[in-house]
């Protein structure tokens, strides 16, 4: 039986009828919502190119069930900023010209954007570790290191 | 085939009547506006047609219409950049369409990091083309001659009299500039010839700037729609149901396995099998749950611990000397190996090993398609969309002028990845259902079953005179050949769909030849290939993975000049110098002067006792006109066998560079791929099946890994053709790395990846060498 759920995503509430509530949280931002951002990479957690945020917190939606959000505030890489308003590190990565294909982009952007939040000038070491656990096969490492760290006013 | 035309599941009347409009409509905007703006459709997408590759829109937009596709190395930056310099407009007034069939050019795919070198003269002689028929129109229109016209923005107007001026818009009104082209070849070997010169790199206003990447901005705030966020109506998600024994074929399937998922059935076409559903999530779990059972396979795979035993006792069925092939796959031969070894009074000989590796793309294939009794349209990340859509033509017996491939941005794969293969998929379920289907593949399926980089054994042999000159130098590599699948996936042989309904290995020998300009008085390059594993469709059928004659040839015939740089005690640059040209030495300074090189021979032997030894590598290749020097730094933990590389320098030598800031961007990136593949990358497998099927298996590099300081020195000819970058610096990293090594410890490393298992392994039996 379909149950319903709402979740509050990058600001606006959506009420969703769900076969399965364990359904990943990934599933539900794609095909219920329409989003185009988290990707799909490996339903591992593995990777990281499914990361939202859940409460400020990065997670990776392709593992959490759509029933553990709850009321939780849901923030997508297109929720965190915008071309009009965007999110400085969203502006750095820019000025970096970072990414190259861009599909495992909401992995570091979303936790980038978490250490910012948590630590407003994190040390490169610091940095590094942050995205320790992030797959990028285009390699773009070390850019996006410089990207938090202009986005932290440290270039 | 099992199809159960349940309700909901047919094809909804309104998308027969009106297919076209809706497709347009849901496109990416840019495409529909394209499509709407060149209304011609494909029959009139020719070659010899100026207006198949420029025209002009009402409000003085310049399109370019370029055949290849960007893989998000800038190209399209670049593109957009040589078409705005060549036609006078600012570089913002240049609106890029690429790597759709129905509105591009056939000019070939991304291959051969060509995008600039081929792709990009072609443009910039059109758009030079139209300049000058432009302005030849604007001179009847004035009754002034050309020579006494110029162009400033996008305006035409006379020298002596600004005020005589009529813009581009103006002089076409909407019209196509409908003139002849000169052309000669297909697909990558096409070229065109047009009357319009070229500027001369003293007038370059846009061409060596470093514009901003146009895709980046869409990525980073989630507006760039990619192939795999396309969503058409009445579409339906669909999984792939692969064996886990190669060669196993579903003989029973059990529908009633999944008949608790909603929405879902199977289609099963002779050894075709697939799940799809409505919902994505029930195709996912649709595709865990049904019951199959398999045929049984014994592949016999040689697993990959005895890869290499086998490929050494394989015969060999094909080898370069007995072919007349062209380009990299031709042997090359300088004077006589066998004379030379006979004046030799020194012989060195080495091999060196390098393994299967897969593209593990960061995003599995996904491709859309929506195919019609009559036609079909299908919307993919390949590379190669105009070979593609030959290929669905044929899987779908259609003529190929009724299948249009739409390029999409998608996951970086940068050579023949599985995206074709899911483009396949896509297209023969999307026939049998009647509907728009979506394939993607699981994470599983991607590193599994994408075509592989074959495995490489690469063997040298060099022959010194008494004075330490090199008078002999070969060497040879032995492989599975690169062509198990082709690179250009244009026949159903080519993908796994193809395959599995019964179509043949379409094999066929295919290697090549380490680039580079060695001018030694003997030499000979040349490859053998051995039988593939199995005659149909295989988890490690091979194909081409970027820079196909790179890594593992290189790592063998770098390292052997390393070899005798230490044998005859020189220093490895030195070594090379007398037999390269002076671009080579102009290129070996530039990187010798980042790195602060002192002249010396490898090894070190000064760290015995260091728990971390350090070490630094060279090494060099030229491929298609561009030229790569490599210098590597290494740290080795004596104790655990991790091998550090805090620096990378490369210099790098493409010709004229278009936009300096995409090419650094593009070389810092692939080196840290190339490291990943050095480091970290081998498809593993048992006799049965690729076993290395996730980021924990199939290992890639994270940044604890990647190299801190990556310096990369351009070297800018603007007099030289611009070549190409989107893959030639990784080419000599596992032979620059293993010197790098070797410098630190006397331990030569002939092995990729350089694990830490490996490197302690090596460090324990002591020095070869």
């Amino acid at each position: 039986m379909a149950q319903n759920f709402t979740l509050n995503v990058d600001g606006k509430s959506h009420t969703i009828a769900i076969d399965d509530p364990e359904m990943p949280l990934l599933y539900a931002l794609r095909d219920e919502l329409g989003l185009n951002n988290p990707r799909f990479g490996c339903g591992l957690a593995q990777c990281g190119a499914c990361t939202v945020h859940v409460d400020g917190h990065a997670v990776r939606s392709c593992v959490t069930p759509v029933s553990s959000v709850g009321s939780q505030k849901i923030t997508t890489l297109a929720g965190l900023g915008t071309p009009e308003k965007p999110h400085p590190i969203q502006t750095a990565w820019i000025e970096e010209q970072v990414n190259q294909c861009g599909y495992c982009i909401s992995g570091w952007i979303m936790t980038g954007a978490e250490l910012l939040a948590r630590n407003p000038h994190p040390t490169e070491h610091q940095i590094r570790e942050a995205f320790a656990d992030l797959i990028c096969r285009c390699g773009t490492h070390n850019a996006a290191v410089k990207a938090v760290k202009r986005a932290s006013g440290q270039a | 085939m099992i199809i159960n035309e349940r309700d909901g599941l047919s094809r909804r009347a309104f998308l027969t009547a009106g297919g076209a409009l809706v497709v347009a409509l849901v496109a990416p905007a840019d495409l529909a506006e394209a499509a709407e703006r060149n209304p011609f459709g494909r029959s009139v997408v020719r070659p010899d047609k100026l207006s198949s590759y420029i025209s002009i829109d009402p409000d003085g937009m310049v399109v370019a219409y370029y055949g290849k596709i960007d893989g998000g190395q800038g190209v399209e930056t670049a593109i957009g950049q040589m078409v705005a310099e060549e036609i006078d407009v600012p570089w913002e007034r240049v609106r890029v369409v690429m790597g759709d069939t129905g509105l591009t050019v056939d000019i070939g795919g991304a291959t051969a990091g060509n995008g600039i070198r081929q792709g990009g003269m072609i443009m910039r002689q059109t758009a030079a083309e139209a300049r000058r028929l432009l302005v030849a129109m604007a001179g009847r229109r004035f009754d002034i001659a050309p020579a006494d016209l110029t162009v400033s923005d996008g305006v035409v107007h006379a020298v002596a009299d600004p005020s005589r001026r009529v813009s581009y818009a103006e002089l076409v009104s909407g019209e196509n500039l409908d003139a002849a082209i000169a052309w000669r070849g297909l697909a990558q070997q096409l070229t065109v010839k047009v009357e319009a010169p070229l500027k001369k790199p003293s007038e370059y206003k846009i061409i060596g700037k470093p514009m901003p990447r146009r895709d980046i901005a869409g990525k980073v705030f989630g507006t760039l729609q990619q192939c795999s966020d396309l969503r058409l109506p009445e579409m339906v998600h669909a999984r792939m149901i692969r064996p886990t024994v190669a060669g196993a074929v579903p003989v029973t399937v059990d529908e009633k396995s999944i008949a608790g998922i909603p929405g879902t059935q199977v289609v099963w076409i002779k050894n075709f099998l697939a799940v799809v559903a409505e919902k994505e999530w029930n195709a996912v779990k649709a595709a865990q749950a049904l019951k199959v059972t398999w045929s049984e396979s014994k592949p016999g795979f040689p697993g990959h611990d005895g890869l290499f035993d086998y490929m050494r006792r394989a015969p060999v069925v094909a080898r370069s000397s007995d072919l007349g092939t062209v380009g990299a796959a031709a042997p090359r031969t300088i004077g006589s190996v066998e004379d030379g070894f006979k004046r030799a009074v020194t012989i060195l000989e080495a091999e060196y090993e390098y393994p299967t590796q897969s593209h593990a793309s960061m995003g599995p294939a996904c491709a859309v398609a929506d195919v019609r009794p009559d036609r079909a349209t299908v919307w993919t990340s390949t590379q190669k969309p105009h070979d593609c859509a030959a290929g669905i033509a044929e899987l779908l017996d259609l003529p190929p002028e009724k299948v249009r491939a739409i390029w999409m941005f998608g996951t970086g794969g940068y050579a023949r990845d599985g995206q074709g293969d899911a483009t396949a998929d896509a297209a023969l379920l999307s026939k049998h259902l009647g509907r728009p289907v979506r394939v993607m593949y699981s994470r599983n399926e991607a590193l599994a079953w994408d075509p592989k980089g074959t495995a490489t054994i690469n063997r040298s042999r060099v022959g010194l005179d008494a004075s330490d000159n090199i008078v002999a130098y070969e060497n040879i590599s032995k492989a599975f050949s690169m062509e198990d699948c082709n690179t250009r996936e244009q026949h159903p042989a080519d993908t796994l769909a193809g395959m599995a309904l019964g179509v043949p290995l379409n094999w066929r020998p295919a290697f090549g030849i380490p680039g580079n300009g060695y001018n030694f008085e003997n030499a000979h390059w040349g490859w053998e290939v051995i039988a593939p594993l199995m005659d149909r469709s295989s988890p490690l059928r091979s194909t081409h993975i970027r820079d196909p004659f790179g890594l593992p040839i290189l790592f063998g015939s770098e390292g052997i000049l390393d070899e005798v740089a230490v044998a005859t005690r020189r220093d490895p640059i030195e070594l090379r110098l007398p037999y390269v040209k002076r671009r080579e030495h102009e290129l070996f300074a530039a990187a010798a002067k980042q790195y602060g090189w002192h002249t010396r021979a490898s090894p070190r032997n000064d760290q015995k006792d260091a728990a971390v030894a350090v070490g630094r590598g060279f090494a060099y290749r030229q491929l298609a006109g561009t030229y790569i020097a490599l210098i590597v730094e290494v740290r080795v933990h004596r104790d655990s066998g991790l091998v550090e590389i805090p620096r990378l320098v490369c210099a790098h030598d493409c010709g004229l560079i278009v936009n300096p800031e995409t090419i650094r961007h593009v070389v810092d990136r692939q080196l840290v791929w190339g490291t990943s593949r050095v480091m970290y990358e081998e498809v593993k497998f048992d006799q049965n099946m690729v076993t290395s099927v996730d980021w924990l298996t199939y290992p890639v590099i994270k940044m604890d890994g990647v190299p801190k300081s990556i310096e990369i020195v351009l070297i800018n000819r603007p007099e030289e053709p611009s070549s190409g970058a989107a893959e030639m610096a990784i080419g000599p990293l596992p032979a620059a790395i293993s010197n790098a090594v070797f410098d630190a410890t006397g331990v030569r490393l002939r092995r990729v990846p350089f694990t830490p298992e490996r490197v302690k392994a090596a460090l324990a039996a002591g020095g070869s060498r």
